[in-house]
Protein backbone atom coordinates (compact mmCIF):
# COMPACT_ATOMS: atom_id res chain seq x y z
CA UNK A 1 0.00 0.00 0.00
CA UNK A 2 1.21 3.47 -0.86
CA UNK A 3 2.57 5.29 2.21
CA UNK A 4 0.34 8.32 1.61
CA UNK A 5 -2.72 6.08 1.48
CA UNK A 6 -1.65 4.54 4.81
CA UNK A 7 -1.41 8.00 6.38
CA UNK A 8 -4.69 9.12 4.86
CA UNK A 9 -6.63 6.06 6.06
CA UNK A 10 -4.92 6.11 9.47
CA UNK A 11 -5.64 9.83 9.78
CA UNK A 12 -9.27 9.40 8.73
CA UNK A 13 -9.82 6.60 11.24
CA UNK A 14 -8.18 8.66 13.98
CA UNK A 15 -10.30 11.67 13.10
CA UNK A 16 -13.39 9.45 12.99
CA UNK A 17 -12.77 8.25 16.53
CA UNK A 18 -12.12 11.78 17.77
CA UNK A 19 -15.30 13.00 16.08
CA UNK A 20 -17.44 9.94 16.94
CA UNK A 21 -19.20 10.99 20.15
CA UNK A 22 -18.91 14.69 19.47
CA UNK A 23 -21.05 13.96 16.40
CA UNK A 24 -23.39 11.44 18.05
CA UNK A 25 -24.10 13.43 21.20
CA UNK A 26 -24.96 16.42 19.06
CA UNK A 27 -27.79 14.45 17.47
CA UNK A 28 -29.03 12.29 20.33
CA UNK A 29 -29.71 12.83 24.02
CA UNK A 30 -26.92 11.73 26.36
CA UNK A 31 -28.19 8.72 28.35
CA UNK A 32 -28.12 9.41 32.11
CA UNK A 33 -25.84 6.46 32.94
CA UNK A 34 -23.37 7.61 30.32
CA UNK A 35 -23.44 11.17 31.62
CA UNK A 36 -22.53 9.84 35.06
CA UNK A 37 -19.80 7.58 33.69
CA UNK A 38 -18.15 10.33 31.64
CA UNK A 39 -17.05 12.18 34.77
CA UNK A 40 -14.58 9.34 35.35
CA UNK A 41 -12.84 9.58 31.99
CA UNK A 42 -10.21 12.13 33.11
CA UNK A 43 -9.13 10.46 36.38
CA UNK A 44 -9.17 6.96 34.82
CA UNK A 45 -7.58 7.55 31.42
CA UNK A 46 -5.04 10.15 32.50
CA UNK A 47 -3.90 7.93 35.38
CA UNK A 48 -3.60 5.00 32.97
CA UNK A 49 -1.37 7.19 30.77
CA UNK A 50 0.90 8.27 33.63
CA UNK A 51 1.38 5.17 35.78
CA UNK A 52 3.44 3.08 33.31
CA UNK A 53 5.69 6.11 32.72
CA UNK A 54 6.59 6.07 36.40
CA UNK A 55 6.73 2.36 37.14
CA UNK A 56 8.01 0.74 33.96
CA UNK A 57 11.72 1.10 33.27
CA UNK A 58 13.27 -0.72 30.28
CA UNK A 59 10.17 -2.83 29.84
CA UNK A 60 10.04 -4.05 33.46
CA UNK A 61 7.94 -2.91 36.40
CA UNK A 62 10.43 -1.37 38.83
CA UNK A 63 9.32 -0.42 42.34
CA UNK A 64 12.79 -0.12 43.84
CA UNK A 65 14.44 3.02 45.22
CA UNK A 66 16.69 3.12 42.17
CA UNK A 67 13.67 3.94 40.01
CA UNK A 68 14.21 7.70 40.14
CA UNK A 69 11.21 8.45 37.94
CA UNK A 70 8.94 6.77 40.44
CA UNK A 71 10.46 8.78 43.32
CA UNK A 72 10.21 12.03 41.35
CA UNK A 73 6.63 11.10 40.42
CA UNK A 74 5.74 10.64 44.10
CA UNK A 75 7.24 14.08 44.82
CA UNK A 76 5.16 15.53 41.96
CA UNK A 77 1.98 13.92 43.33
CA UNK A 78 2.62 15.47 46.76
CA UNK A 79 3.30 18.92 45.32
CA UNK A 80 0.30 18.72 42.98
CA UNK A 81 -1.91 17.66 45.88
CA UNK A 82 -0.67 20.41 48.23
CA UNK A 83 -0.36 23.32 45.80
CA UNK A 84 -2.76 22.49 42.92
CA UNK A 85 -0.23 24.35 40.78
CA UNK A 86 0.85 22.85 37.45
CA UNK A 87 4.11 24.73 37.07
CA UNK A 88 5.26 24.01 40.64
CA UNK A 89 4.44 20.33 40.10
CA UNK A 90 6.55 20.15 36.94
CA UNK A 91 9.42 21.99 38.60
CA UNK A 92 9.32 19.75 41.69
CA UNK A 93 9.21 16.55 39.61
CA UNK A 94 11.99 17.63 37.27
CA UNK A 95 14.24 18.99 40.01
CA UNK A 96 13.89 15.83 42.12
CA UNK A 97 14.64 13.65 39.08
CA UNK A 98 17.66 15.73 38.02
CA UNK A 99 19.04 15.81 41.56
CA UNK A 100 18.68 12.05 42.00
CA UNK A 101 20.33 11.41 38.63
CA UNK A 102 23.11 13.87 39.43
CA UNK A 103 23.85 12.52 42.91
CA UNK A 104 23.64 8.79 42.16
CA UNK B 1 -10.07 41.84 25.08
CA UNK B 2 -13.31 40.00 24.33
CA UNK B 3 -14.29 36.91 26.29
CA UNK B 4 -13.51 34.79 23.24
CA UNK B 5 -9.97 36.10 23.09
CA UNK B 6 -9.55 35.72 26.83
CA UNK B 7 -10.65 32.09 26.62
CA UNK B 8 -8.41 31.43 23.62
CA UNK B 9 -5.32 32.79 25.37
CA UNK B 10 -6.21 31.01 28.60
CA UNK B 11 -6.19 27.79 26.54
CA UNK B 12 -2.81 28.67 25.05
CA UNK B 13 -1.39 29.39 28.51
CA UNK B 14 -2.81 26.18 29.99
CA UNK B 15 -1.14 24.17 27.22
CA UNK B 16 2.30 25.79 27.53
CA UNK B 17 3.66 23.66 30.42
CA UNK B 18 2.93 20.50 28.43
CA UNK B 19 5.20 21.69 25.63
CA UNK B 20 8.29 21.04 27.80
CA UNK B 21 7.54 17.37 27.30
CA UNK B 22 5.93 17.53 23.84
CA UNK B 23 8.78 19.29 22.00
CA UNK B 24 11.47 16.68 22.71
CA UNK B 25 8.88 14.00 21.92
CA UNK B 26 8.21 15.59 18.51
CA UNK B 27 11.92 15.85 17.75
CA UNK B 28 12.48 12.21 18.64
CA UNK B 29 9.62 11.29 16.31
CA UNK B 30 11.20 13.28 13.46
CA UNK B 31 14.54 11.53 13.85
CA UNK B 32 12.91 8.12 14.28
CA UNK B 33 10.81 8.59 11.12
CA UNK B 34 13.89 9.38 9.03
CA UNK B 35 15.74 6.41 10.52
CA UNK B 36 12.79 4.22 9.59
CA UNK B 37 13.41 5.12 5.94
CA UNK B 38 10.71 7.77 5.48
CA UNK B 39 11.54 10.76 3.28
CA UNK B 40 11.32 14.17 5.02
CA UNK B 41 8.00 15.14 3.37
CA UNK B 42 5.98 12.08 4.44
CA UNK B 43 7.67 12.13 7.85
CA UNK B 44 6.51 15.71 8.36
CA UNK B 45 3.07 15.17 6.87
CA UNK B 46 2.34 12.22 9.15
CA UNK B 47 2.45 14.73 12.02
CA UNK B 48 -0.38 16.72 10.47
CA UNK B 49 -2.42 13.92 8.83
CA UNK B 50 -2.38 11.42 11.69
CA UNK B 51 -1.43 13.92 14.44
CA UNK B 52 -1.14 11.41 17.28
CA UNK B 53 2.25 10.93 18.93
CA UNK B 54 2.27 7.33 20.07
CA UNK B 55 0.56 6.09 16.88
CA UNK B 56 3.21 7.91 14.83
CA UNK B 57 6.04 6.25 16.77
CA UNK B 58 4.54 2.83 16.21
CA UNK B 59 3.86 3.59 12.53
CA UNK B 60 7.49 4.58 11.97
CA UNK B 61 8.55 1.34 13.64
CA UNK B 62 6.20 -0.74 11.44
CA UNK B 63 7.37 1.02 8.27
CA UNK B 64 10.94 0.14 9.13
CA UNK B 65 9.88 -3.49 9.54
CA UNK B 66 8.09 -3.29 6.16
CA UNK B 67 4.77 -4.40 7.65
CA UNK B 68 1.86 -4.38 5.12
CA UNK B 69 0.00 -1.06 4.86
CA UNK B 70 -3.35 -2.41 5.93
CA UNK B 71 -1.85 -3.77 9.15
CA UNK B 72 -0.34 -0.34 9.84
CA UNK B 73 -3.71 1.37 9.28
CA UNK B 74 -5.45 -1.03 11.68
CA UNK B 75 -2.67 -0.59 14.23
CA UNK B 76 -3.08 3.20 14.12
CA UNK B 77 -6.82 2.75 14.71
CA UNK B 78 -6.37 0.43 17.69
CA UNK B 79 -3.64 2.55 19.29
CA UNK B 80 -5.91 5.60 19.00
CA UNK B 81 -9.04 3.97 20.46
CA UNK B 82 -8.80 6.04 23.64
CA UNK B 83 -9.72 9.12 21.63
CA UNK B 84 -13.29 7.82 21.54
CA UNK B 85 -13.35 8.18 25.33
CA UNK B 86 -12.06 11.74 25.03
CA UNK B 87 -14.67 12.42 22.37
CA UNK B 88 -17.47 11.16 24.63
CA UNK B 89 -16.03 13.13 27.55
CA UNK B 90 -16.01 16.55 25.85
CA UNK B 91 -19.10 15.95 23.67
CA UNK B 92 -21.73 17.09 26.23
CA UNK B 93 -20.02 20.51 26.39
CA UNK B 94 -19.92 20.87 22.60
CA UNK B 95 -23.47 20.01 21.65
CA UNK B 96 -24.53 23.49 20.61
CA UNK B 97 -21.49 24.18 18.42
CA UNK B 98 -21.72 24.41 14.61
CA UNK B 99 -20.42 21.42 12.65
CA UNK B 100 -17.34 23.31 11.45
CA UNK B 101 -16.24 23.90 15.06
CA UNK B 102 -16.91 20.28 15.97
CA UNK B 103 -14.82 19.04 13.05
CA UNK B 104 -11.94 21.41 13.77
CA UNK B 105 -11.85 20.65 17.50
CA UNK B 106 -12.15 16.90 16.84
CA UNK B 107 -9.05 17.09 14.68
CA UNK B 108 -7.25 18.84 17.54
CA UNK B 109 -8.41 16.36 20.22
CA UNK B 110 -5.12 14.88 21.45
CA UNK B 111 -4.19 13.56 24.92
CA UNK B 112 -2.56 16.88 25.76
CA UNK B 113 -5.34 19.16 24.49
CA UNK B 114 -7.98 16.95 26.10
CA UNK B 115 -6.32 16.98 29.52
CA UNK B 116 -6.36 20.77 29.90
CA UNK B 117 -9.67 21.33 28.09
CA UNK B 118 -11.77 18.89 30.13
CA UNK B 119 -10.41 20.46 33.31
CA UNK B 120 -11.53 23.87 32.04
CA UNK B 121 -14.96 22.57 31.01
CA UNK B 122 -15.48 20.92 34.40
CA UNK B 123 -14.41 24.00 36.32
CA UNK B 124 -16.52 26.42 34.26
CA UNK B 125 -19.58 24.34 33.54
CA UNK B 126 -21.55 26.96 31.67
CA UNK B 127 -18.75 28.88 29.99
CA UNK B 128 -20.09 30.00 26.58
CA UNK B 129 -16.56 30.43 25.24
CA UNK B 130 -15.15 27.04 26.32
CA UNK B 131 -14.58 26.09 22.68
CA UNK B 132 -12.19 29.03 22.31
CA UNK B 133 -10.18 27.66 25.22
CA UNK B 134 -10.14 24.25 23.48
CA UNK B 135 -9.01 25.91 20.24
CA UNK B 136 -6.22 27.80 22.01
CA UNK B 137 -4.94 24.64 23.70
CA UNK B 138 -5.36 22.52 20.55
CA UNK B 139 -3.63 24.95 18.18
CA UNK B 140 -0.75 25.48 20.60
CA UNK B 141 -0.15 21.76 20.74
CA UNK B 142 -0.62 21.35 16.98
CA UNK B 143 1.87 24.10 16.14
CA UNK B 144 4.53 22.87 18.52
CA UNK B 145 4.08 19.29 17.28
CA UNK B 146 4.60 20.37 13.65
CA UNK B 147 7.59 22.56 14.52
CA UNK B 148 9.27 20.00 16.75
CA UNK B 149 8.79 17.32 14.07
CA UNK B 150 10.43 19.67 11.57
CA UNK B 151 13.27 20.37 14.00
CA UNK B 152 13.89 16.65 14.44
CA UNK B 153 13.87 16.11 10.67
CA UNK B 154 16.08 19.12 9.85
CA UNK B 155 18.59 18.75 12.67
CA UNK B 156 18.60 14.97 12.51
CA UNK B 157 19.35 14.92 16.21
CA UNK B 158 17.33 15.07 19.37
CA UNK B 159 18.07 16.85 22.59
CA UNK B 160 20.74 15.06 24.65
CA UNK B 161 19.35 11.89 26.19
CA UNK B 162 20.76 12.90 29.55
CA UNK B 163 18.10 15.63 29.66
CA UNK B 164 15.07 13.78 30.96
CA UNK B 165 12.66 16.29 29.39
CA UNK B 166 10.26 13.54 28.29
CA UNK B 167 9.46 13.17 31.98
CA UNK B 168 7.78 16.60 31.96
CA UNK B 169 4.75 15.12 30.17
CA UNK B 170 3.72 12.51 32.76
CA UNK B 171 4.26 14.93 35.64
CA UNK B 172 2.14 17.56 33.92
CA UNK B 173 -0.60 14.97 33.64
CA UNK B 174 -0.20 14.32 37.39
CA UNK B 175 -0.92 18.01 38.01
CA UNK B 176 -3.98 17.79 35.74
CA UNK B 177 -5.35 14.60 37.34
CA UNK B 178 -5.34 16.06 40.86
CA UNK B 179 -8.39 18.36 40.49
CA UNK B 180 -10.40 15.42 39.07
CA UNK B 181 -9.87 13.43 42.28
CA UNK B 182 -12.59 15.25 44.17
CA UNK B 183 -14.43 12.32 45.77
CA UNK B 184 -14.10 8.62 46.54
CA UNK B 185 -15.52 7.25 43.29
CA UNK B 186 -13.10 9.42 41.29
CA UNK B 187 -10.15 8.34 43.43
CA UNK B 188 -11.22 4.70 43.05
CA UNK B 189 -11.48 5.17 39.28
CA UNK B 190 -7.95 6.58 39.23
CA UNK B 191 -6.47 3.83 41.44
CA UNK B 192 -8.18 1.07 39.48
CA UNK B 193 -6.95 2.48 36.19
CA UNK B 194 -3.42 2.82 37.57
CA UNK B 195 -3.25 -0.76 38.84
CA UNK B 196 -4.77 -2.23 35.66
CA UNK B 197 -2.46 -0.13 33.48
CA UNK B 198 0.49 -1.81 35.22
CA UNK B 199 -0.96 -5.33 35.21
CA UNK B 200 -1.92 -5.05 31.53
CA UNK B 201 1.23 -3.21 30.51
CA UNK B 202 2.39 -6.09 28.32
CA UNK B 203 -0.65 -5.92 26.03
CA UNK B 204 0.18 -4.68 22.52
CA UNK B 205 -1.20 -1.56 20.76
CA UNK B 206 -1.75 0.35 23.99
CA UNK B 207 -4.70 -1.93 24.71
CA UNK B 208 -3.63 -2.01 28.36
CA UNK B 209 -4.28 1.73 28.51
CA UNK B 210 -7.73 1.29 26.99
CA UNK B 211 -8.59 -1.59 29.33
CA UNK B 212 -7.34 0.36 32.36
CA UNK B 213 -9.36 3.42 31.37
CA UNK B 214 -12.56 1.44 30.84
CA UNK B 215 -12.25 -0.52 34.09
CA UNK B 216 -11.49 2.68 36.01
CA UNK B 217 -14.60 4.33 34.58
CA UNK B 218 -16.64 1.22 35.40
CA UNK B 219 -15.48 1.09 39.04
CA UNK B 220 -16.06 4.83 39.51
CA UNK B 221 -19.56 4.65 38.05
CA UNK B 222 -20.40 1.57 40.09
CA UNK B 223 -19.25 3.16 43.37
CA UNK B 224 -21.19 6.30 42.61
CA UNK B 225 -24.35 4.33 41.84
CA UNK B 226 -23.95 2.53 45.17
CA UNK B 227 -23.53 5.81 47.05
CA UNK B 228 -26.16 7.73 45.05
CA UNK B 229 -28.71 9.91 46.91
CA UNK B 230 -31.08 6.94 47.06
CA UNK B 231 -28.85 5.46 49.78
CA UNK B 232 -30.29 6.21 53.21
CA UNK B 233 -27.19 5.60 55.31
CA UNK B 234 -25.91 9.04 56.41
CA UNK B 235 -22.37 7.69 56.37
CA UNK B 236 -22.69 7.44 52.63
CA UNK B 237 -24.38 10.79 52.19
CA UNK B 238 -22.31 13.11 50.06
CA UNK B 239 -21.26 16.56 51.17
CA UNK B 240 -22.26 19.75 49.33
CA UNK B 241 -19.12 19.53 47.23
CA UNK B 242 -19.88 15.96 46.32
CA UNK B 243 -16.99 14.86 48.50
CA UNK B 244 -16.78 12.58 51.49
CA UNK B 245 -13.15 13.37 52.27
Amino acid sequence: MNIWLVFLLGGLLTFGMRYSFIYLLGRFEVPETMRRALRFVPPAVLTALVVPELFVRSGQIDVSLTNFRLLAGVAAVLVAWKTKNTLLTILAGMIVLLMLEFIF
Amino acid sequence: MSNKQKSFWAGVRAELPLLIGVVPFGMIYGVLALNAGLAPAPAQMMSSIVFAGSAQFITAQLIREAVPGLVIVLTIAVVNLRHMLYSASVAPYMRALPVSWKVLLSYLLTDEAYAVTILHYEQEESSPTGHWFFLGAGLTLWTSWQLSTAAGILLGTTLPESWPLDFALPITFIALIMPALKDRPAIAASLTAGVVALLAYGLPYKLGLMLAGLLGILVGTWLEERASPRAVSPRRARGPNGGTL
